[in-house]
């Protein structure tokens, strides 16, 4: 299985650990991720201007490089996947816009590439019978909440990644790791987003409401595949919401896979973490006592 | 006449003609930020219908929106009401204008925030 990588600006900054263990999982699953070799940031963000073409011209470039290399561009933040798959599905459809953007970036790329998320690969290629079959470490029992927010489902009719409403790729990985998937109602919902930005905590209540739906229903851990959410759900546990251990620590969906594979502790990279991941893993025996996280 | 120049304006940004919009609120109903807005979507999308753009642009709505995409998911009407937040927020900062200052941004969140959350936010508000 091969495949060109995106890696994006924030897996090689703040979430280095989501890079590391999905590389390390890669490598023993026998996926190839070929890393594109001039991939530059992808905007962080889907412009809804459709009088403005410019934010388009990043993800454009990337998407025109990476269909040199193949026809099948993998991604691992939910964020550049939204971005890179919406701006594909222009250079697809739209005639007017694609012409400008193609004469900007001196390129014809037509929207001619599949984005996928690395989850689907997982599910699609890999398969998520052989993927429990490759797990040395069952997490036997782990209460997990998985925890999708916007960017891997909407809007549907694009993105075509699962059910909008109703999602369970996460829930079946999960599975497979041999989690206890916990369900909870949130786990659609917006954590606020950029508007993290705004001062205050103000924006930190859509997050706890999340936080909240799967600490009340007995999640353990909560898991992402996004660094704005896992940013967002683990701050607004700052202070009086993750004190005397009620916190919920919130890991990507990889480095719970690395764990589940067997892999060594440096791959994992948890750093900064307000909820620390370490204890909780530590007592079910997935990872050592030396660990520090 | 001025009114339904400025929903053209409008309207020339976000691509959407916010005249099908029926106003049975399922927007409001389920928008994660709702608890924090002055005026709930629905209520901004009216504001537009109506022309009067100058209230829907001095609301913090505009900026609180997240572009989530969870109301238009469920709009019966098919109404891209993100879009017309956007459209809102890029008529104030085409006009030179932003939202958010990044030398005022908190030390914890420079230092802590994801780059996508930086680079995300900035796009949004300035
Ligand atoms: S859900 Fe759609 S039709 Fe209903 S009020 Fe909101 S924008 Fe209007
Ligand atoms: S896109 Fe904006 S208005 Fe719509 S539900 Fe999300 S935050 Fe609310």
């Amino acid at each position: 299985m091969g495949y060109s990588y995106f890696p994006g600006c924030t897996l090689r900054a703040k979430a280095r650990g989501f890079e590391s263990s999905a590389l390390a999982s890669a490598r023993v699953l026998g996926i190839h991720l070929e890393e594109l070799a001039n991939w530059q940031c992808c905007g962080a963000t889907f412009p809804l201007q459709v009088d403005n073409s410019f934010p388009l011209v990043s993800p454009a470039r990337t998407l025109a490089s990476a269909r040199r290399m193949g026809e099948r561009l993998v991604t691992l933040c939910s964020a550049c996947y939204n971005v890179l798959k919406r701006t594909n599905h222009v250079m697809r459809t739209d005639a007017d816009r694609r012409d400008k953007v193609n004469a900007f970036i001196e390129e014809d790329y037509r929207g001619d590439l599949e984005v996928v998320h690395f989850l689907e690969v997982l599910r699609d290629d890999l398969g998520f019978d052989a993927l429990a079959r490759s797990v040395k470490v069952p997490l036997s029992g782990l209460a997990a909440a998985p925890y999708y927010g916007c960017l891997l489902l909407r809007p549907a009719d694009e993105l075509a990644f699962d059910d909008p409403e109703a999602p369970h790729i996460l829930e079946d990985f999960l599975s497979a790791l041999g989690c206890r998937v916990v369900d909870h109602p949130y786990k659609i919902e917006c954590c606020g987003s950029y508007v993290a930005l705004e001062p205050g905590e103000l924006a930190s209540g859509p997050s706890r409401m999340v936080v909240e739906s799967a600490r009340a229903r007995g999640a353990r851990v909560i898991v992402t595949s996004c660094p704005l959410c896992q940013y967002n759900l683990d701050v607004s546990q700052q202070g009086a919401h993750g004190r005397n251990g009620a916190g919920v620590p919130v890991i990507y969906f990889t480095q719970l896979l690395a764990i589940a594979l067997g892999l060594p502790e440096d791959v994992l990279g948890f750093e900064g973490h307000v909820i620390s991941p370490g204890p909780l893993l530590r007592s079910i025996g997935a990872m050592g006592s030396e660990a520090t996280a | 006449m001025v009114s339904s120049e400025n929903r053209r304006k409008l309207l020339d940004i976000s691509g959407e003609d916010v005249t099908s919009c029926y106003q049975c609120g399922k927007c409001s109903a389920g928008c994660a930020m709702a608890a924090m807005m002055d005026l709930l979507p629905h209520q901004v999308i009216r504001l537009v219908q109506l022309g009067q753009v100058e209230e829907a642009l001095a609301s913090r709505t505009i900026w609180l929106c997240a572009s989530c995409l969870a109301c238009s998911a469920r709009c019966p009407r098919g109404v891209s009401l993100p879009n017309v937040m956007e459209s809102l927020r890029v008529t104030l900062l085409r006009l030179g204008g932003r939202h958010l200052d990044p030398v005022r941004l908190p030390a914890d969140v420079l230092e802590n925030a994801p780059e996508q959350a930086l680079v995300a936010g900035l796009r949004k508000y300035t």
